[in-house]
């Protein structure tokens, strides 16, 4: 059986290809204003690296902020079962997943079963986001892709207490006027999400074992300040952008 | 047979007495603007101000209360943000009570939410236990020109922990409260009005603590959305006849529609409690919640701002006995005022101000009694006093076993409430609950 998942993402959308529940192709395309547009071409990029049409997939799962403006999916599923679905069966034993995405950040406890027990959405506020990060890249006019190996190399914690995107901005103008170096920057805008995004965590209560999703995943220095703050591993998948779309086509593939 | 069609699982028809609170309601506001054309009095106060003493100085005195005429504005999106604009550029802060900013902006744009300019109170009556209340009405007396302004302190503790001098505290308030409003007005108090003014609010609250635990019933009788224009009569003029025959009749209808199975949403499946002020902006989302099947069947609050609650013999939670069913006299100044003061102090939303188990233990009662498969907890950003320990009562309930979905919102400010946000929530605790959309 072939079944695709989709996550209609903020700012990416990604599209996960199975057959018989495994994975055989995949795709990442950056949503624009023209979401159908993204759709296709999401789509055709996965489908033609396993020589397949869309007339092959028998059920189409879509997920993420902009789940049901998927035309042609057969179902919409929230993003909080499509990670719990997904990462479960990556590792069977997580217990916890966090997904730091470009405008959201979740935390989700769920059990054996990939069944939800429990989940915490951020507010209105980007800050525990990836728009966050971004910001602070512009702010200190790094790329953001060297933003996490940056803030590996800081050699002393500096603390940023602002809560929003808006004052953080101000804050890390002002540790550049105080000349803090950059690398000291990226780990406090780092640690200062993983602060946010840790009391979210254990507002639905941390339980071994934890992984890390979403984009923001990548980021190396983000996971480093994750890991201290809840001083524990984490697990990050190979691909943790896809895990949501991913969850989305097993969750087809059960025909649920 | 109560069960319908696959999707439309119960019967259902509309409340026969929705037009008469309807009715109700817009009299009320009328009485209060035309108050003066009829030679009568005007005061403005809290919705848990003691209303029934002012109706001692006669048939033609009218109060406007403050909280339901901020949530009367709320609902009306254009007005509400002329209104908190207003208040704001006068230089009030953004995170103050939203229902507060609401009235005094209708007060600074002389608009009143029902038509023409705001009507001039003649005095202010009013009470003390969150921190808003006092300044409340300490601006309103200034802003309309320093008009006499009374307040009586009911932060006396718990009711469980009431004694005879903390009662003592509140009824020697109301003694001065009388004589005050003698003073200012000019008027002779008449004792037996206040002792049936009273004695219809101890009725009245009663017979919505019996009217709520009807909604134990599976399917529930009332939606939460429904009763909002129920209970508000509650806290607008629950001292006078015509309240307590309009509880009655309703206290009718709904034993009626429990005996024949007749649900206030054919869908129910699923039976949600809520917390706090909703957003009174938004009230959609609890028809979102019946295109699941999810009907919120109240809450702490909707049942006990006002309702008045004790153990019944069989250890479940029902309307608290009344004085006069006990037997306690009501004959004179002095016994109204006490039987009113002690029937008051048992208010639950009047409990966790002094601590959130208090409430949490109501909640997880209410919770259990009433048959709940999950509880909405609206964090809101606009009342500080009925959100304080709104977290702890989460995490009680949680422990309790009970799946809990936290929002933020505003109950009276809508630039605070996410929408497309909040309802993309539903959809995952929906999904977290075993619900499919049904339509
Ligand atoms: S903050 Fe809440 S309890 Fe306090 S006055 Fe405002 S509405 Fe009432």
């Amino acid at each position: 059986m072939i079944t695709a998942g989709i996550d209609m993402g903020a700012k990416n959308l990604k599209v996960v290809i199975l057959r018989d529940g495994q994975v055989i192709a995949s795709s990442l395309i950056r949503v624009g204003f023209d979401t159908q547009e993204a759709l296709d071409e999401g789509l055709q990029h996965a489908l033609a690296e396993v020589g397949l049409s869309k007339g092959d997939i028998q059920r189409v799962v879509a997920t993420g902020a902009g789940r049901n403006s998927v035309p042609g999916a057969d179902d919409a599923v929230t993003e909080v079962r499509a990670d719990s679905a997904g990462i479960t069966h990556i590792s069977p034993t997580i217990r916890t997943v966090i997904d730091v995405g470009a405008e959201e950040g979740r935390a989700v406890r769920c059990n054996a079963q990939g069944k939800v027990v429990d989940f915490a959405i951020n507010e209105k506020c980007a800050a525990g986001a990836g728009a966050f990060t971004e910001a602070m890249a512009r702010a200190l006019e790094v790329p953001l892709e060297e933003l996490g190996a940056l803030s590996l190399k800081s050699q002393q914690t500096v603390p940023m207490n602002a809560q929003c995107a808006v004052f953080a901005e101000s804050e890390v103008v002002s540790l550049i006027h105080a000349r803090t170096s950059k690398e000291d920057i990226a780990r406090a805008v780092h640690d200062a999400i993983a602060s946010r995004i840790t009391s979210m965590a254990r507002r639905v209560g941390v339980e071994k074992d934890v992984a890390l999703v979403g984009g923001v995943a990548r980021n190396k220095g983000f996971v480093d300040s994750l890991r201290r703050d809840l001083d524990m591993d984490i697990l990050v998948p190979p691909d943790p952008e896809f895990v949501g779309a991913l969850g989305a086509a097993l969750i087809a593939a059960q025909g649920a | 047979m109560a069960e319908t069609t696959d999707v439309m699982r119960w019967q259902t028809k509309p409340l026969e007495c929705w037009r008469l609170a309807k009715e109700i309601r817009e009299q009320y506001y009328r009485n209060y603007a035309q108050a003066r054309e009829k030679g009568g009095l005007r005061w403005v106060g809290g919705a848990w101000s003691f209303g029934a003493i002012p109706c001692g100085l006669g048939d033609d005195v009218y109060g406007l209360t403050s909280e339901p005429y901020g949530a009367t504005i709320a609902f009306n999106k254009d007005l509400a943000l002329e209104c908190q604009e207003a208040a704001e550029k006068y230089g009030f802060a953004r995170d103050l009570c939203s229902y507060m900013r609401n009235y005094w902006g209708s007060v600074l744009l002389n608009k009143y939410a029902w038509g023409g300019p705001f009507p001039k109170p003649d005095f202010v009556w009013q009470d003390h236990i969150c921190c808003s209340h006092a300044k409340w009405y300490q601006v309103v007396s200034e802003l309309e020109g320093g008009i006499p302004y009374f307040c009586i302190d009911v932060a006396v503790g718990p009711y469980h922990e009431r004694t005879d001098s903390r009662v003592e505290y509140m009824v020697g308030q109301m003694h001065d409260g009388i004589q005050w409003l003698e003073k200012i007005t000019g008027r002779r108090y008449d004792d037996e009005k206040l002792i049936e003014a009273v004695k219809n609010e101890i009725r009245c609250t009663s017979l919505w603590a019996e009217i709520c635990t009807l909604n134990k019933a599976v399917p529930a009788p009332l939606d939460e959305k429904s009763m909002y224009s129920l209970y508000v009569h509650l806290v607008l003029n629950r001292y006078t006849p015509e309240v307590v025959s309009f509880y009655q009749t309703l206290r009718d209808e709904v034993k009626d529609r429990v005996a024949n199975q007749i649900a206030a949403c054919p869908t129910e499946r699923c039976r949600l409690m809520t917390d706090t002020q909703p957003p009174w902006a938004f009230l959609k989302i609890f028809r979102y919640m019946e295109s699941y099947g999810a009907v919120s069947i109240g809450s702490l609050y909707t049942y006990g701002l006002m309702g008045i609650y004790d153990d019944q013999p069989d250890g479940s939670w029902g309307a608290k006995v009344t004085p006069m069913e006990r037997g306690v006299a009501i004959k004179t100044r002095d016994q109204a005022l006490r039987a009113y003061a002690e029937w008051t102090l048992a208010k639950p939303l009047w409990q966790h101000f002094y601590n959130p188990a208090l409430k949490s233990r109501m909640m997880a009662r209410l919770a259990r009694e009433w048959q709940v498969n999950g509880v909405l907890l609206h964090y809101n950003r606009g009342c500080e006093g009925l959100s304080i320990g709104i977290a702890e009562n989460r995490l009680a309930l949680l422990k309790e076993g009970f799946p809990v979905m936290p929002f933020e919102g505003n109950m009276g400010d809508e630039r605070e409430f996410d929408d497309t946000r909040v309802m993309s929530r539903i959809d995952t605790f929906m999904e977290t609950l075993g619900l499919r959309k049904l339509y």
